[in-house]
């Protein structure tokens, strides 16, 4: 079935579809949809599952901690302030090794207040042992929920599902919906190996001392190792089912680019229109979008840009002291290679401002037109 | 003299790590007791989060959820969706909490599920402090106690929170006092609770030699004393509005109670009056309610 939705309507068809247990969820601007959605989906009996409207977003993390333990498949969504009140309970539901999946609405944090999108809500949870992936569009954001659930459930680790506010999150496009029962052949019930029962008295997430608990954080390092081929095969299979698949990363425009663009989100849809452009006007340029941030596709952007001697980097968002978070990760993973481009890191559309093809156009005559970056961080679009 | 009628089973093990003479080391034995084996217990950072043992020995013979401090209310609610959704309806949720998770940093989400009226009891188990990380004041530490917190030198200028109100007036179906020094009656009310559904409460003193300053043998007699004393009645709340009172004798001067524990030692006599009114003034606003 092919409908026009909004991303946030593309999540709750990928939580019905994914047959979700229990959703525990707080309402924040610009998530409210979808919760509105699911709420009207149980309501009207499509949906089988228990929704606890719960006080606020820890609790909501803490409550699918419990239902998660109780061997159920559970969901939440969120945005900005929210997630960062979740942060404790963040690491707890991986430290728990508990399959999750949340959805996060990018949205900046405050002060000062802005509703719109900023990367930095998702990106300032990098440490806490979730995996991460960011759609470029609302198919993308309905494919990856069903793919997610696949992934957590088999390495148990938590994923956070992430859309841009507003630029998907509000806005309508075609989306295929899988029906049920192909959605069921993908993903089927959640067997969790080591369920909650009465009359098996065992502990669960309790005090480990200095003896034992370096050996649970190798296992979770060791369970993060494995997502890039799990992931990779959950993808190949969605692929073979569905006639779409999305990969780690996607490379696109020319074969031997001197100069790559790298981006995540919905920055993405934008500079593919922008490097076609350059491209018919014989500017060497290609695009790399960034879909999993944690664990990060070291390997597979290195692959993909060893040959190139620049990379344009563009962040919408900022870790202050630092610059864009997507360029310093993929410093760190250039460091201990051969070849290392010079990496251009632009930060712009911070609290949602618009992230032009202009900009990216003049981000990559930058990247071009320079030996190397004049500064650590390269602004965009600010108005000085 | 009456037999007591405590079940012989046994839900808590050897080895676990509570200090000598621990209230809730008993009140666990006990409770335990009253609620059986089908029991999943979650346990918000407490004592009891240390006392059951390190990973990858239990002494606890049922399945407990450790949580973060914050989560008694909301985790419960999560683990009884999840038994629900599986179709274990026989599966017993409790949540054993201190008063520093629950009269402070846990409120939030246990008014959250006592609102939506969530299927589990909740236990309090009050030793008016932070005793677990090594007795610092909470909004449960009585007027004028020394903490660490609140030296001798300035102590504590709060009265107690009255947690039982606040439940009450989220007219939830149960909610109780309790002590281990009246073991019939604290298995008495666990058993009723557990017939109920819906969010019960249960308000468990339960006394800390180490943070009190009692020798170790004195934990019953301290703890019978709070109730003769009426420091702390034994009663119940049924819908947030019907009370009952268990014990009604006739009360002993709040002073054989302050003086048996260390963290009183320094109280003038003046300060002693103020309590005794305060806890007069209590009993009466107690009576009150009880007689509507």
């Amino acid at each position: 079935m092919r409908r026009v939705i909004t991303g946030n309507q593309a999540v709750a068809y990928g939580v019905i579809l994914s047959r979700v247990d229990v959703i525990s969820a707080y309402p924040i601007t610009p998530q409210t949809t979808i919760v509105e959605e699911l709420s009207e989906l149980i309501g009207s009996g499509r949906l089988n599952t228990r929704f606890l409207k719960v006080e606020s977003e820890h609790s909501a993390m803490a409550a699918l901690i419990g239902a998660s333990t109780g061997g159920v498949r559970c969901f939440t969504a969120t945005s900005s302030q929210g997630l960062a009140y979740m942060h404790e309970m963040l690491h707890w539901a991986s430290g728990a090794r508990l399959p999750i999946v949340l959805v996060n609405v990018n949205r900046a944090l405050a002060p000062p207040w802005n509703i719109w999108s900023d990367q930095s809500d998702s990106l300032s949870q990098r440490d806490t042992g979730w995996i991460q992936l960011y759609c470029e569009n609302n198919q993308e954001v309905l494919d990856t929920i069903l793919q997610a659930y696949r992934i957590a459930e088999a390495v148990r680790l938590p994923v956070m599902v992430v859309l841009d506010a507003y630029v998907l999150s509000h806005t309508s496009e075609p989306v295929e919906i899988p029906t049920m029962e192909e959605a069921d052949s993908f993903l089927p019930p959640y067997r969790p190996e080591h369920p909650l029962h009465t009359g098996q008295p065992e502990a669960f997430s309790m005090i480990a001392t200095p003896e034992h608990f370096m050996e649970f954080r190798y296992k979770m390092q060791k369970a993060m190792e494995q997502v890039p081929a799990i992931a990779k095969t959950v993808d190949e299979e969605f692929r073979s089912r569905f006639g779409r698949g999305y990969g780690s990363i996607e490379r696109y425009g020319e074969g031997e680019a001197e100069v790559l663009l790298i981006t995540s989100g919905t920055v993405t849809s934008t500079s593919r229109i922008v490097i076609q452009r350059l491209m018919e006007r014989g500017v060497s340029v290609a695009g790399i979008k960034v879909k999993r941030f944690r664990p990060f596709p070291s390997e597979e952007i290195y692959e993909e840009i060893r040959g190139a001697k620049k990379v344009a980097v563009i962040d919408r968002n900022l870790s202050a002291g630092v610059g864009g978070i997507f360029a310093q990760e993929l410093r760190a993973s250039l460091y201990s290679k051969e070849e290392r481009p010079q990496v251009f890191g632009f930060v712009s559309g911070l609290g949602g401002r618009d992230i032009t093809p202009e900009l990216i156009e003049e981000a990559i005559r930058c990247t071009i037109e320079h030996h190397r970056p004049e500064e650590e961080i390269l602004w965009l679009g600010l108005k000085r | 003299m009456r037999k007591t009628e405590i079940p012989v089973s046994e839900n808590l093990g050897r080895g676990h790590l509570a200090c000598a003479g621990c209230g809730a080391a008993v009140g666990m034995r006990l409770t335990l007791k009253a609620l059986g084996e089908k029991t999943v217990m979650v346990f918000p950072a407490s004592c009891w989060s240390i006392i059951p043992g390190f990973w990858p020995y239990s002494s606890l013979r049922i399945p407990v959820v450790h949580a973060g401090f914050v989560t008694g209310g909301s985790t419960a609610s999560g683990v009884r969706a999840a038994l629900d959704i599986r179709g274990d309806h026989e599966a017993l949720v409790a949540v054993w909490a201190g008063d520093g998770g629950t009269f402070d940093i846990g409120i939030q989400a246990l008014s959250g599920a006592a609102e939506r009226n969530e299927d589990f009891i909740y236990i309090c188990n009050d030793n008016e402090g932070y005793m677990n990380t090594g007795t610092q004041r909470s909004s449960a530490t009585p007027l004028f106690a020394w903490t660490t917190t609140t030296p001798v030198t300035r102590p504590n200028e709060n009265p107690k929170k009255d947690m039982m109100a606040i439940m009450a007036d989220h007219h939830i179906p149960y909610a109780a006092t309790a002590t281990i020094a009246y073991p019939e009656d604290l298995l008495r009310k666990m058993e009723k609770a557990k017939r109920i559904r819906g969010t019960r409460f249960i308000h468990l003193l339960s006394p800390c030699p180490p943070g009190w300053r009692i020798p170790s043998e004195r934990t019953i007699q301290v703890s019978r004393l709070a109730v003769r004393c009426r420091v702390f009645p034994l009663y119940e709340i049924e819908n947030g509005i019907s009370y009952t009172i268990q014990e009604q004798s006739r009360a002993v001067p709040v002073k054989e109670y302050l003086k048996l524990q260390g963290r009183f030692s320094h109280l003038t006599d003046q300060e002693i009056d103020r309590i005794q009114e305060r806890v007069d003034d209590e009993w009466q606003h107690l009576l009150r309610k009880a007689r509507c």
